[in-house]
């Protein structure tokens, strides 16, 4: 039963591995031209495990961008998982201590959509399966951390291979992945005029605090939105 | 990097890690404690993430030449009908043309 349960969560998180591996290995080779080392790019992956945050994270840090700004920034991009442990706190009730932690350490966005699902069939949502599920895609995220950074080590000039138009363009696909969300457009609007201007008038790594405190402070200040959202949505981030 | 640097990188991802994880156990701490987030704290916290990678786009479309520029163009297009993985690959056919025939 147990057992099934394993194999069956690694069944399911077959067709996350094929779509997620190409962004492990893109992840490797860029935070190598960071100035990562190959062992800091498999390190990062495989204590941060949040893809969107550690691309994030190697971008900062390649710009010499501040450690509490880094850190504060990965926080925020994966403040959305915040949402998911509220929301999933439901189905693992009958985990132990120790089987919520490593629940909670692995609650990547797709491990979060498919235990939604999972529960809303009414299938058992057991510790097994969980971790069946989760290990398909945590084990080969390091593997291809790996591969990208060897590789990326081996190229010299990203340029000459493209490479540096990817984060940005990665980035813009995450901005995008948000546009549902209440205030969006005016947010962005504001972030990036607002980073413009202090990467010519500041200069980096500012435009990137007073760019994101530009947003935040506008979507604070406009009127709430009239209708009381849906306590957690799933949204396709990253 | 020397090694103080790269005592600091080490440091900066385990702080990077233990973050992440606080996002992800935060919502079952509140929910056991039962606190409501207000609601202009709410929508704050909802723009932060577009907020900041915001600051990561716009900077390198303007001051990145027009080579990433015409490149993050093409992939924006494609970017609001298809996935992430298409986005990467158009904008980086883009800019391998531009720079093979402009000769950057």
């Amino acid at each position: 039963m147990t057992k099934d349960d394993f194999w069956q969560g690694v069944r399911g998180g077959f067709p996350i591995v094929v779509s997620a591996s190409p962004f492990g290995a893109l992840f490797g080779a860029l935070a190598v031209d960071n100035g990562f080392s190959v062992f800091d790019a498999v390190f990062m992956s495989m204590t941060v495990y949040a893809g969107a945050s550690q691309m994030v994270g190697i971008e900062l840090f390649g710009n010499k961008v501040q450690p509490w700004l880094i850190v504060l920034s990965i926080f925020a991009v994966n403040f959305r998982h915040i949402l998911y442990s509220a929301s999933i706190t439901r189905h693992i009730g009958h985990f132990t201590a120790v089987q919520k932690i490593f629940t909670f350490f692995l609650l990547v966005d797709p491990q979060y959509a498919e235990t939604e699902k999972r529960a809303e069939r009414g299938d058992p949502v057991t510790f097994a399966w969980y971790l069946g599920f989760a290990m398909i895609i945590y084990i080969p995220w390091q593997f291809m951390t790996f591969l990208g950074a060897f590789f990326g080590q081996m190229i010299g000039d990203p340029k000459a291979i493209g490479l540096d138009v990817l984060l940005p363009i990665y980035f813009m696909s995450l901005v995008l992945g948000f546009r549902k969300r209440d205030n969006w457009l005016p947010v962005v609007a504001v972030s990036s005029l607002a980073s413009v201007a202090a990467m010519h008038f500041v200069g980096s790594p500012w435009h990137v605090s007073i760019g994101a405190m530009a947003g935040i402070l506008l979507a604070a200040c406009l009127p709430p939105p009239k209708q009381q959202p849906e306590p957690v949505t799933l949204e396709n981030e990253a | 990097m020397d090694s103080t640097e790269h005592m600091h990188l080490i440091l900066i991802i385990l702080a990077a890690a233990l973050a992440t994880f606080l996002t992800r156990i935060g919502g079952y701490v509140m929910i056991m404690q039962m606190k409501r987030i207000p609601p202009r704290m709410e929508a704050a916290l909802n723009a932060v993430p577009a907020a900041v990678l915001s600051t990561l786009v716009a900077p390198a479309f303007v001051y990145g030449g027009w080579d990433v520029a015409a490149s993050m163009l093409v992939a924006f297009v494609v970017g609001l009908r298809f996935s992430s993985l298409w986005m990467l690959w158009a904008g980086w056919l883009v800019v391998m043309a531009v720079r093979h025939f402009a000769g950057l």
